[in-house]
């Protein structure tokens, strides 16, 4: 993708609504090499521009650990997110960028640790959404659990919400992870 | 102590052991440096005693770094070369952090190389220690921290190929001491590029073709140059000249693209934007197909947004990605070298597939710009007596005219300000390269040190930084480094006693509250002039000023001339903050219209 698509990657995409002023959520993954300090710049240059980071990961993905994919969950107008990834082609390190969200369809799946802390009908209560949104007790004690839940995102936020009146006590999520559907890649 | 630091010269010979100073100057040279800007200390020390034990890299000692990067940056502007500065560490490197985001917004090529505490002390808060690359981040194209010897070589290639290729800017790397006194092997550029950095430079044909087919459309078409076009070489610009002349379009230029067009060609109508010509703006705005090269749409140019150029066609060629509708959404994107695109545009319009241009139009769209022209807008008025008080407009006027007397290969520097509009209005530029001016960023200061720099690449050109009083007071101890060197550069000082464009915008959007604004407790730069070793002058009437300025220039050394010149002149024409590029104030008859000035424009700087 970098600089080889030219003039078509350049020209602004639309949002899936089509419409040129809604905001969207967009999906960017980037392979960067695995150098020090990589990882500063994106998100200097999320935080230098103005824009948003609603989550991101990293992890070295290939080549030995010499590359590294992150993934950012990110939102704005179609102009600001073709501009988001214009910006991220043009550093230095960064050797692919993706805006899955219009390139076709893609997986994005995150996974969440939940830390219930309740007694009696609530816990029995928690123990039971859990088994329905089939979500793992990964932690067992007398008065508490620790669930582990992997999918959407939308997915983990209706089950964190429905875990709150049950003794929600604390929330780990990973961020999300993302890959285009179908034999292409990025 | 090692055997390796003890090598008395970076001898290109793989059998001896070689410090990491002495790899460093060996790739500076197959680099082709031959000048470096900088400023010794503590952790740069192993570099400067390898510079001592060689002769064919000349070091130009400085007084402070941040001057070292602009005369880096003049050096390279002048000379299209990489330029290259040393700083040590902590403050010296952070003294550089203006040079390197000037150079970064402007896309001069740099190389900077800053000390840091050795690799196991970093983290310490040691002694002269900062976060260098941290803070540089977003003040580079790149940077690095060298930790292994092993990197030296390769990081300091890699550096000059990232800095010069694509869109110019500053590399920054970093050197711990403990790498630049140690063992470290040489290695030579490498053959290929880094995988992750492949600059696009050839233009896509088929978004070339349709840029042609709406040029040959166009019924008020106008090309818009920006510095990128003069980046990209001096074949570019003559090529340039081609193109606009075989289209008969007329060209404005930004101002980092003054001189990428000849000034002084019919077809020329200025330079466009906040303080551009009446003809450039107006046509800027009517134009019905806008072709902007090496451009980028900033908001010095554009005015109000949503007001600009608003019925035209827009083809924008640059080699940045990110810069195409980053601001203004345009109709054919062109993503390559400024040279290369203009070369194959001129392919295309000589093809001459579709109908003919529409040479009716075009003339009617002439006689309009001509219209605007005969306002001639940069008009001012100036009591001819010969005690009046010299208008700044007469004196900036004079200086170039002056200057072309001479016949001399002339190079202009500035600060930042009110005389740096005046000097790219009244100077006329019909080569590039020969215009060093800060522009993206606007740093005062620029000017005297970019002299320096240009002076050291040109030592027989004429040399002249129009200058501020208040700019220049920001980097005045540079005249040191001026007379070290006997650089024989011109300093006019356009001395109105205030900061200019500060007190200008007071006026006009403040209620002429002049707050601070005044330069109080000016020093007597003709004393300080020959306190620095150079020759002052000065002139405070009209019948002083040829004379003077005359004199100035003949003189064979460096020469401080204060003109005291009228202290109430406003820069115009000017489109102020918020407004289109048709509201343009055309002079001190209309600054009433200030008081439209709304809110919201304040808001813009």
């Amino acid at each position: 993708m970098k600089h080889a698509a030219g003039a078509s990657s350049a020209t602004t995409s639309t949002s899936p609504s089509g419409r040129d002023n809604d905001e969207y959520r967009a999906v960017i993954s980037v392979l960067v090499d695995n150098e020090s300090g990589v990882l500063a710049r994106v998100v200097g240059l999320f935080s230098g521009r103005g824009y948003n980071i609603e989550s991101l990961t990293v992890a070295p993905v290939e080549d030995d650990g010499a590359r590294s994919r992150i993934n950012i969950v990110t939102s704005g107008t179609p102009a600001i997110i073709e501009q988001i990834r214009a910006q991220l082609d043009r550093l230095v390190p960064v050797c692919r960028v993706a805006n899955l969200t219009t390139l076709g369809p893609h997986i994005a799946r995150e996974m969440v640790l939940v830390k219930v802390v309740s007694t009696g009908e609530a816990r029995t209560e928690a123990l039971r959404i859990a088994e329905a949104f089939r979500a793992r007790a990964v932690d067992t004690t007398a008065s508490s659990f620790v669930f582990e839940l992997t999918g959407a995102s939308e997915k983990l936020d209706s089950f964190v919400e429905l875990m709150r009146p049950l003794g929600l006590a604390e929330v780990s999520r990973t961020g999300v992870a993302a890959l285009t559907r179908g034999p292409r890649s990025l | 102590m090692n055997a390796a630091t003890q090598t008395t010269a970076a001898q290109p010979n793989a059998s001896t052991t070689l410090s990491g100073a002495e790899v460093l100057l060996r790739a500076l040279e197959e680099q082709g440096v031959e000048v470096v800007f900088g400023y010794p200390g503590g952790a740069v020390l192993p570099i400067y005693d390898a510079l001592f034990q060689q002769d064919r890299i000349l070091h130009i000692l400085v007084r402070h770094e941040q001057a070292a990067v602009h005369a880096a940056e003049g050096y390279a502007r002048s000379t299209g070369r990489v330029g290259v500065v040393l700083v040590t560490s902590g403050p010296g490197a952070t003294n550089a952090v203006t040079g390197l985001l000037d150079a970064l917004m402007d896309s001069v090529p740099l190389v900077c190389l800053s000390g840091q505490v050795p690799v196991q002390l970093i983290g310490n808060d040691a002694f002269q220690e900062a976060d260098t690359t941290g803070i540089t981040r977003p003040a580079t194209k790149y940077n690095y921290l060298v930790k292994k010897p092993e990197d030296l070589a390769r990081t300091v290639h890699e550096a000059f190929e990232i800095a010069r290729s694509g869109r110019p800017g500053p590399v920054l790397i970093d050197l711990p001491k403990n790498i630049t006194v140690g063992p470290a092997p040489y290695a030579p550029p490498s053959t290929q590029g880094r995988r992750s950095y492949q600059p696009r430079v050839e233009p896509d044909r088929e978004a070339v073709r349709e840029a042609v087919a709406a040029m040959r459309r166009g019924k008020r078409p106008l090309f818009y140059v920006g510095g990128g076009v003069i980046n990209a070489g001096p074949e570019a610009c003559e090529a340039l000249g081609r193109l606009v002349h075989m289209t008969g379009f007329p060209c404005t230029s930004t101002l980092m693209g003054l001189g990428a067009f000849p000034s002084s060609d019919p077809q020329f109508v200025g330079m466009l934007g906040m303080h551009g010509t009446y003809e450039a703006n107006l046509a800027t705005h009517d134009c019905d197909v806008l072709i902007a090269l090496g451009s980028r749409f900033d908001d010095r140019v554009t005015g109000r947004v949503d007001a600009f150029s608003p019925r035209s066609f827009k083809i924008h060629a640059d080699i940045d990605p990110s810069q195409i509708n980053k601001i203004i959404t345009v109709d054919v994107p062109i993503i390559g070298d400024a040279g290369r695109t203009i070369a194959a545009m001129i392919e295309e319009w000589e093809r001459a597939e579709g109908p003919a241009p529409d040479a009716a139009a075009l003339k009617n769209w002439w006689e309009h710009i001509e219209g605007w022209r005969a306002l001639d807008c940069l008009r001012f008025t100036q009591d001819p007596a010969p005690d009046a008080i010299i208008k700044p407009q007469k004196a900036i006027q004079r200086i170039y005219e002056l200057a072309l007397e001479t016949g001399r290969d002339t190079y202009v520097s500035t600060e930042v300000g009110q005389h740096q509009m005046w000097a790219a209005q009244f100077f006329k530029f019909e080569q590039p390269n020969r215009w060093l001016t800060s522009g993206g960023l606007g740093t005062m200061g620029y000017g005297l040190p970019a002299a320096v720099g240009a002076q050291l690449a040109h030592p027989d050109a004429l040399i002249i930084d129009v200058a501020g009083e208040a700019s220049t007071l920001m980097n005045i101890q540079e005249l040191g480094t001026i007379a070290q060197y006997r650089l024989p550069v011109k300093l006019f000082i356009i001395n109105n006693q205030y900061m200019g464009m500060v007190r200008q915008w007071q006026e006009l959007l403040h209620g002429s509250r002049y707050s601070e604004s005044y330069s109080s407790a000016l020093p007597d730069f003709v004393k300080l002039a020959e306190s620095f070793h150079a020759k002052g002058f000065r002139a405070r009437t009209m019948a002083e000023l040829d004379d003077t300025i005359r004199a100035a220039l003949a003189h064979d050394g460096a020469v401080v001339v204060d003109l005291c010149v009228a202290e109430g002149e406003n820069c115009f024409p000017m489109i102020p903050s918020g407004a289109a590029h048709n509201e343009m104030i055309l002079g001190p008859e209309q600054e009433a219209q200030g008081a439209v000035v709304t809110n919201e424009g304040k808001m813009l700087v």
